[in-house]
Parts: C-alpha cells; sequence; structure tokens
C-alpha cells in the first residue's frame, strides 16, 4: 500500500466523518477540525503524558513476551517430547479471552502499570508462542542435516537456525495481536489509574463531558494502534529483505 | 614410529566393516555391510526407492550411527559428522533467509563460531579471511552477479551451485552427495554433472554421488555399488571406466553398455520386491 494511498484514505474517512457530524448536528458527535484542535492543545498536556504511558505498557508488554515466548517456542519446535507435555496446556489455554483477567490482575498488581503490561503480556505471549512454535516445527529436517553436516552442533543451529527463522513469525504474532492489545490496555486502563489513553477517554466521557477532548483520546488511541501496526511492518520489511511481502514493498 | 597396516589406512577413505542399522520401529536396511572407498576414487551408488542409498549417506556422513560394525572415514573412526566431508543434498540445504554471499560462507562462519577445537572444525586449519575465499568460488561457479540474491529470487540451478560452493570453500577430501540435480531440468542438470566432474579431477577429491538415475550413475561413477533391495549385505560394485572426466560424450558405447547392466540390476531389484 503506498502512502500517497493512505493519505488519500485517511483525508475521504476525514470527509465522511465530517458529513455525518454535520448529519447529526449533536454535541456527542463533534466535527473532525475540533477533535484535531483537542488533539493538539491537550498533547503537550495530559495526552501527551497519558500517550506515553500507555505507549511504555505496550512496549514493554512487547518486549517482555518476545524474550520470554520465543525462545520458549522454538525450544516446543525442536522438541517434540517437551511439546507434547505443554501444548494441551497451550491449547486450553490460547482461547480465553485474556480480557476477562482484568479484574483478577488488578486485585493481584493494584493499578499501577504492573497488571496492565501483565495483561498485554499474556495476550502476546500465547500468540508468540504458537507461531514461533510452528515456525520451528516446520523447519526442513534436510535444511538441519545440511547445516549439522557442515559441523554445526546444537548452540551453531540455534544461532544460525533457529533464531534467525523465528524472526517473521514473532513480528506476525506482535503484529496480529497489536490490535487486540490496545484494545485490552484500555479496558485496563479504565480502571482507576493516574495516567493512560483509556483513563483520558473514560474521565472525559463519563465525569467531564469533553467530547472533543473525548474524541482526541480515541483519536490518539487509534493512532497507538496504528503506529504499531506500521512499525512492526516496517520492522519486518527491515529485518526480514528476505519475505515475498518484503520484497513487494521494496521493489 | 610406523604402526602396521598405516600404509593402507592411508589409501583408504572409507572402510565400512559389518555395518548394520535399522530405522526406530523399521527393518533392518543394513546387516553386515561391508565397502571400502580408496582415496581419490569417484563412486555412484544407484538402486531402487528404499534400498538405503541415502541411508547410507548419513552414515557416511557421520549424521547417523550404525548400530553395529564400524565405520572409518579418512583413518578414523565416525563419531559425528566430520570436518573434511563435505555433504550435498538434493534439497540445497540453503538458508532461506541468508543472500547466496552469506549462505555459502556458512560453512566458514560456524568454523569461526567454534574455532579450532578440532570437533567442529579441523585442528590444523585457522579459518583466516572467510569472504575473500568466498567470493573466489562464488565467481568460478558463476553466481557472482547474484551473491546478494536470496535464495527464493534465484533459479534451482543457481541455489544447488550455492550448495556446492558452500561445501568447496571448506576444502573437503571427501564429497557425499544425494541426489543432488534430480530436481533440476535436464540441461542444468548436465552441465553441473560435469561441472562436478571437473572440480572433483581438480580437486583430487573423493566422492560418492547417490542417485536414482542410471544415466547419472553411468556418467558420473567410475566406480558403482549398486544396492538391492534391503537388507544390505553384501556390496555390489561395478567397475565403469567409461565414466567420468576422460569421457564426456554420452553417445559412448562403453556408457550405453554401463547403462544397460544398471537397468537389468534395477528391474531384477524391483521385481523381487513384487
Amino acid at each position: 500500500m503506498r502512502r500517497f494511498q493512505v493519505l488519500l484514505a485517511a483525508l475521504g474517512l476525514g470527509a465522511i466523518w465530517q458529513v455525518l457530524s454535520m448529519i447529526a448536528n449533536t454535541p456527542i458527535l463533534p466535527p473532525p477540525w475540533q477533535v484535531v484542535e483537542a488533539l493538539v492543545l491537550a498533547l503537550p498536556h495530559d495526552l501527551g503524558l497519558d500517550f506515553l504511558a500507555s505507549l511504555w505498557r505496550v512496549v514493554a508488554s512487547i518486549l517482555l513476551a518476545v524474550a520470554t515466548a520465543a525462545p520458549l517456542g522454538v525450544l516446543l519446535g525442536q522438541s517434540r517430547s517437551l511439546s507434547r507435555i505443554v501444548s494441551p496446556m497451550i491449547y486450553l489455554l490460547y482461547p480465553v479471552p485474556k480480557v476477562v483477567l482484568v479484574p483478577v490482575l488488578l486485585l493481584f498488581f493494584g493499578i499501577g502499570d504492573t497488571a496492565k503490561i501483565a495483561v498485554i503480556f499474556l495476550i502476546l505471549f500465547f500468540q508468540i508462542i504458537v507461531l514461533v512454535r510452528d515456525q520451528a516445527a516446520a523447519l526442513r529436517p534436510e535444511l538441519l542435516l545440511s547445516v549439522r553436516s557442515l559441523g554445526a552442533g546444537r548452540r551453531a543451529l540455534y544461532y544460525f537456525i533457529y533464531f534467525p527463522s523465528s524472526l517473521p513469525a514473532i513480528l506476525t504474532a506482535v503484529r496480529q495481536s497489536s490490535g487486540t492489545a490496545v484494545a485490552v490496555l484500555y479496558v485496563a486502563e479504565l480502571f482507576a489509574t493516574r495516567y493512560g489513553l483509556g483513563y483520558y477517554i473514560f474521565i472525559n466521557s463519563s465525569s467531564l463531558f469533553n467530547y472533543p477532548a473525548m474524541y482526541a483520546g480515541i483519536l490518539a488511541m487509534s493512532l497507538l494502534g496504528l503506529g504499531l501496526y506500521f512499525g512492526v511492518d516496517w520492522l519486518e520489511r527491515r529485518l526480514c529483505p528476505w519475505l515475498p511481502s518484503a520484497q513487494e514493498e521494496n521493489s | 614410529m610406523l604402526r602396521p597396516g598405516l600404509g593402507q589406512s592411508r589409501d583408504r577413505m572409507v572402510e565400512a566393516s559389518d555395518l548394520c542399522f535399522a530405522y526406530p520401529g523399521g527393518a533392518k536396511v543394513f546387516d553386515g555391510f561391508s565397502w571400502q572407498i580408496d582415496r581419490g576414487e569417484t563412486w555412484a551408488v544407484i538402486g531402487p526407492s528404499g534400498c538405503g542409498k541415502t541411508t547410507l549417506l548419513y552414515l557416511l556422513a557421520g549424521l547417523i550411527c550404525p548400530s553395529c560394525g564400524e565405520l572409518r572415514v579418512g583413518g578414523e573412526g565416525l563419531r559425528r559428522p566430520r570436518p573434511g566431508t563435505g555433504l550435498i543434498l538434493q534439497d540445497h540445504g540453503l538458508l532461506p533467509w541468508a543472500s547466496l554471499r552469506a549462505n555459502a560462507a556458512l560453512g566458514l562462519r560456524v568454523r569461526a563460531f567454534y574455532g579450532p577445537d578440532g570437533l567442529h572444525s579441523p585442528h590444523e586449519k585457522q579459518v583466516g579471511d572467510i569472504w575473500p575465499r568466498v567470493d573466489s568460488w562464488l565467481k568460478r561457479l558463476g553466481l557472482e552477479e547474484f551473491a546478494s540474491r536470496y535464495p527464493s529470487q534465484v533459479s534451482g540451478g543457481q541455489r544447488q551451485r550455492a550448495a556446492i560452493a558452500r561445501t568447496l570453500v571448506l576444502q573437503p577430501d571427501l564429497l557425499l552427495m544425494d541426489e543432488p540435480f534430480s530436481s533440476l531440468d535436464a540441461p542444468t542438470r548436465e552441465s553441473l554433472q560435469s561441472l562436478m566432474l571437473d572440480l572433483q579431477a581438480e580437486q583430487g577429491l573423493t566422492s560418492v554421488v547417490v542417485t536414482h538415475s542410471i544415466e547419472e550413475a553411468a556418467f558420473m561413477g567410475r566406480r558403482i555399488l549398486f544396492l538391492g533391495r534391503p537388507p544390505q549385505r553384501q556390496a555390489v560394485v561395478l567397475d565403469n571406466p567409461a565414466a567420468g572426466h576422460g569421457v564426456r560424450d554420452r553417445s559412448d558405447p562403453a556408457y550405453g553398455e554401463m547403462r544397460g547392466r544398471l537397468r537389468g540390476l534395477l528391474d531384477a531389484a524391483i521385481q523381487g520386491s513384487g
């Protein structure tokens, strides 16, 4: 997708928004320019801080999840005996919508960052471990045999094969779950917290009745999700140039 | 101090004595099989599907171990992949996420990773400069302009040539190939077969090509090992002086005669299995 096309689409959506706002003619749906104005005004103040708080929580969860789930996924992918024990457990836990665990985690960890990072971490952990495991298990035995014949032992196989091969799986898992991650962050931040976009949106809608500010928060949160998605996409193109998807974009 | 029989083992590249091997839960593939390969010989191994040719190659490569018997390669007992042995498989075995150049350098990079510990890489060789050696082999095999491309971006023949570069840059003395060209189209296959013969003669390699193609066996194997139906006990060896570097013409009658003999053996083996 060209950047130009995306820009055009954004302007188109903005135009549709403007029309809907004029038709609805209610303070609940302010026109886009009002929202953008609220966004720009609030950004240097509390909105900016809330955005950074939310961003930090998401990034920390991603890094934590990758650091734990990727090595475990590789381990599961190449050890059939371990996989036989662990995979059924993952199979059962995977479909649980992690958002329902938010109240539980809040009880355990309180209203600080930890609970929020924990819930996003759980979502990403399962996504990453499953994709990395499947990727590692799908490695052709001939590939492993060839590299072993070059004298590679266990350590070299990890360094030259298992970890590089799991990179696309990790990035795909993060990209696929970035939407859910931001959504669950929102839910987690609705509960009392000092900073966070979810809290910003909530407080402006229910207490302050500042609708342009509320929409500014929604827009900011959308941009967070969008930024994550495109960020991972960009990473994939830079770090995995051998993938056909990356080659299409680059050519 | 000379040990008895030392002169013999110098010329012997591979000495297999009474090998037994069976895959877990499967029937015996090798049952007291013995075979010898001398230095500098070019062998072809041929037989019907399931006869154990690939198994034999993996045994020679040290990737699997026989359950009984002894296997000596290069004068030493074989426990694990030996640094001086090169292996080229039908599936080129290139890393999809590395360029052809990085792939060709993989063997040297693995050695650099471990250092010259004698286990993963030969004692006496320091790794030295990786990239000049790799680049010269890529140039030799006509891959210079494709060096920075990925395996998915080049043709099957080029991939296999990169795999050949990767193996030869390590200066092996024993080259093992498992149907290396069977997935390529005929013209590419024939040119690579000729290339391999040239390289073998030039580098003084001992080589073993496993193939299911009668033509390939007759063309590349100066000595041919025929494996019938498993379990393999007795090595059936045919001498094929018509093969190799001397005769490049595929219409040579001796070449045709060998093909006929091999076809006869194969048919008998296949019919025997019903």
